[in-house]
């Protein structure tokens, strides 16, 4: 198994990354949220149409660059250092990741290359967000291939032009496809904490929709292995800004005539928080190798979600303690990250849950 | 020279000189004159100057063929290594060949009573007094001092000038009358270390090495290796009990004289790989609380090993950023035996209140309860191992200090 980034993973970080800096600065990010649409369509064809970030993990044959979940994990960090606002973990992530699990050749090639192009925002709507067991109790698919139902909280689907719906129905659990505007199809959009990742409820009245594919419980195992994958990916690049602006702040901040940051209490805490950061950005890259090599612990995406959520939390509240009470005021970028960390915290499975999932994988279930 | 090169080369120098038979100092001359005792040192002084990693293929040939290698167990490897850096011609002719034969053992005499974390405040006391050096002062944490011939000894000599420019370091002979090593006993009921008390000890000025007011550097070469591992090396001890002949009886007792000492050390960190079992056993693998902690601990277990295998492999391409790995590793590693022990403790229960051979794991839960507060301590607190990280690493400014100025006129412990 791989144990270092090759040069090209590099190349395609630095790439990234710079494109990032310059088009989502926190001014970017302050807009877009505050806004209902939550992102800028000119940036989002630049990033995702003309430079084809949301394909870089589907197969060339379908319009993507071919990468694995190492590559997704690349652009999962940098957007997630960077706070991008956008649809992109919806679309490419969430989406992206449950076509290529669940869904066969004639829809990958009818789907797939839309969602890698940017040209089509998909999204992938779960009526649990918090652990695969829960998942298909509440949209139920009808004979005629119709759902019904309602999925309390899904990501982006304000701006989605294809639902991809797990529902249950007579062949068992299944992905669903639905465009969006589909009759009966109720999109609402939802208050939340963390206004740089939209959510929204969306409610099922006998809409159409077509069946793409199974999903058994090992399907939905892999889909959620990927994704909780790129959101560690996602959170460590989030927690690694933070810890960064945060050390530098306690060296240009002045008190009692000296920089906060020569007083051991802050050191002890930033070196604390780098052991942290450093485990858990270890066990994120990990398990992004373990999936695209199929091997290694088969709980490498739960050690990477839980220790990354743990650690990203760990960061925004030395990042609002460590500035005083300016990190704690609107006007200050610091709470940005802070919401962020709160809401991927608590998305697909808090660290309980993962760490619960992968005892279960180890030993069974208590 | 190749791997495979080397590998001939020594294989053909062994079938021509390894025997069992041989009483093992003088197999160990043998190797010595062979040049094979210590591949990654100078020509001039038994060596070939190998690097690491062709040296690394010739103990890899001794493992493979039971050859028994040159001394290298114990703090004889600080002695060794600190000395071809930085001795004299006399002292390496003097002490190196006694060291690779095994006929000296070394210890450590660094830390005081006095000065732990802060090594450079010591004030042990080294005086010149009719052409010899008198030392007075108590040493701690001595390591194999009890059977030591040797000493690596850092003491005052001068007490006008700054506190790190004021140190020298000697070469102690620990047999002579002036010289007295205490066994000390620690909380989880081992003898692994010793104190040293100096009274009116002797050393001969041409056992002064890297020259007066110079102790410092040496200090810090010798800590030097201390880190990469040069001390506590065990390597070639995995004697099985088909290894037959004379001369692996007595490498048997050399190992096990050194490495007595650091039978607990497992204890210390944590001994993770009793929890799984232990937690079946008891069936507290089924309590969701339970399940939570040792979770936690098997992410940074292996969240640590992969940080570590990382860096390792960045510094081995020759990377250029800096690489914590040291203070990450070691802070790391009291995070991981702290969980340890609190998740043992969830597992046993009540039954944590019992120690000795009718206890978990024939007493050895016990003895990690009372064993793993000591490895935030020993080999830097982890205080000065975040210290070292928000500095270095972080380059955090450093903090406000006490003792600039003469030693002289600095508050230190009575």
């Amino acid at each position: 198994m791989q144990t270092e980034f090759s040069k090209e993973q590099q190349l395609l970080r630095d790439i990234v990354s710079r494109a990032l800096r310059e088009k989502s600065p926190a001014t970017a990010v302050r807009e877009q949220m505050a806004s209902d649409r939550g992102y800028d369509p000119e940036i989002w064809q630049e990033l995702c149409g003309d430079a084809g970030l949301a394909g870089v993990h589907v197969p060339v044959a379908y319009g993507g660059a071919g990468g694995g979940a190492v590559e997704l994990g690349i652009v999962a960090e940098e957007m997630g250092r960077t706070l991008f606002c956008g649809p992109w973990f919806a679309s490419a992530v969430m989406a992206g990741t449950a076509l290529l699990e669940a869904a066969n050749e004639p829809d990958w090639q009818e789907l797939l290359p839309g969602v890698a192009g940017g040209s089509t925002i998909a999204t992938l709507v779960l009526d649990d967000l918090n652990g695969p067991a829960g998942v298909g109790g509440s949209i139920r698919a009808a004979g005629d291939g119709k759902l019904s139902g309602t999925a309390a909280m899904a990501v982006d689907a304000h701006v989605a032009d294809l639902l991809l719906v797990t529902a249950s129905g007579a062949g068992g659990l299944g992905l669903h496809a639905v465009e969006g505007g589909a009759p009966g199809l109720t999109v609402e959009p939802l208050q939340v904490v963390d206004p740089t990742r939209k959510l929204s409820r969306v409610a099922f009245a006998d809409v159409p929709a077509r069946r793409v594919g199974d999903v058994t419980a090992g399907t939905l195992d892999r889909i959620w292995d990927r994704i909780c994958s790129a959101l560690a990916h996602e959170m460590i690049g989030g927690a690694q800004h933070l810890f960064e602006t945060t050390v530098n702040y306690t060296k240009e901040r002045f008190q009692f005539g000296r920089p906060i940051g020569s007083f051991q209490a802050l050191k002890h805490r930033c070196a604390d928080l780098a052991v942290e950061i450093e485990i858990a950005r270890a066990l994120t890259h990990h398990s992004a190798r373990c999936l695209d090599a199929g091997a290694g612990e088969p709980y490498a995406a739960s050690m990477a979600k839980a220790a990354t959520a743990d650690a990203y939390m760990s960061a925004a509240r030395a990042g609002i303690q460590l500035r005083g009470g300016i990190g704690f005021t609107w006007e200050n970028d610091t709470h940005l990250w802070f919401k962020r960390a709160k809401g991927s915290e608590v998305l697909f499975g808090t660290p309980a849950i993962h760490r619960e999932r992968m005892m279960t994988m180890l030993e069974g279930a208590a | 020279m190749t791997p495979d090169r080397i590998r001939r080369e020594v294989s053909a120098w062994l079938d021509a000189n390894w025997r069992v038979d041989r009483p093992l100092v003088e197999w160990r001359n043998i190797l010595l004159e062979g040049g094979w005792a210590a591949p990654h040192w100078p020509e001039e002084w038994y060596g070939r100057g190998f690097t690491l990693d062709q040296t690394a293929v010739v103990a890899r040939v001794f493992r493979e063929r039971d050859v028994v290698p040159a001394a290298q167990v114990g703090p004889r490897g600080l002695a060794s290594e600190t000395i071809l850096a930085c001795g004299s011609d006399d002292q390496k002719r003097r002490f190196l060949r006694p060291i690779l034969t095994g006929e000296h053992t070394w210890c450590q005499l660094f830390s005081e009573p006095g000065s732990g974390s802060d090594l450079a405040g010591l004030s042990t006391r080294a005086e010149l007094k009719d052409g010899k050096w008198i030392v007075n002062g108590q040493k701690v944490w001595n390591t194999s001092a009890r059977h030591a011939d040797f000493g690596l000894l850092v003491a005052r000599t001068d007490w006008d000038v700054p506190k790190h420019q004021g140190i020298s370091y000697f070469l102690l002979d620990m047999r002579q009358p002036g010289v007295e090593a205490r066994p000390l006993r620690q909380m989880n009921g081992h003898q692994s270390f010793n104190e040293v008390f100096m009274t009116n000890a002797v050393v001969p000025p041409e056992d002064l090495i890297g020259g007066e007011g110079n102790g410092w550097h040496v200090a810090k070469t010798t800590l030097s290796f201390e880190r990469r591992g040069f001390s506590r090396r065990v390597r070639g001890s995995s004697l099985d009990g088909r290894k037959q002949g004379p001369i692996y009886e007595e490498y048997e007792e050399e190992i096990r004289i050194a490495t007595e000492p650091y039978t607990w050390y497992p204890q210390r960190e944590g001994r993770v790989d009793l929890v799984l079992p232990r937690a079946r056993e008891t069936a507290a693998i089924n309590d969701p609380a339970t399940r939570q902690e040792i979770a936690k601990l098997i992410c940074l277990y292996a969240g640590a090993k992969l940080a570590s295998d990382g860096a390792e492999a960045r510094r081995k391409a020759g990377t250029t950023e800096i690489i914590p790995a040291g203070s990450i590793g070691k802070l790391a590693a009291s995070v991981i035996a702290r969980q340890a022990s609190h998740v043992h403790t969830m597992i046993s229960g009540a039954d944590a209140m019992l120690s000795g051979p009718d206890s978990a794991a024939d007493g050895i839960i016990a003895e990690v309860l009372v064993s793993v507060p000591a490895i935030s301590i020993a080999g830097g607190t982890d205080e000065i191992q975040r210290n070292i990280i928000s500095e270095r690493v972080l380059g955090m400014p450093k903090g406000y200090r006490a003792d600039q100025g003469p030693f002289r006129d600095i508050k230190r412990n009575g």
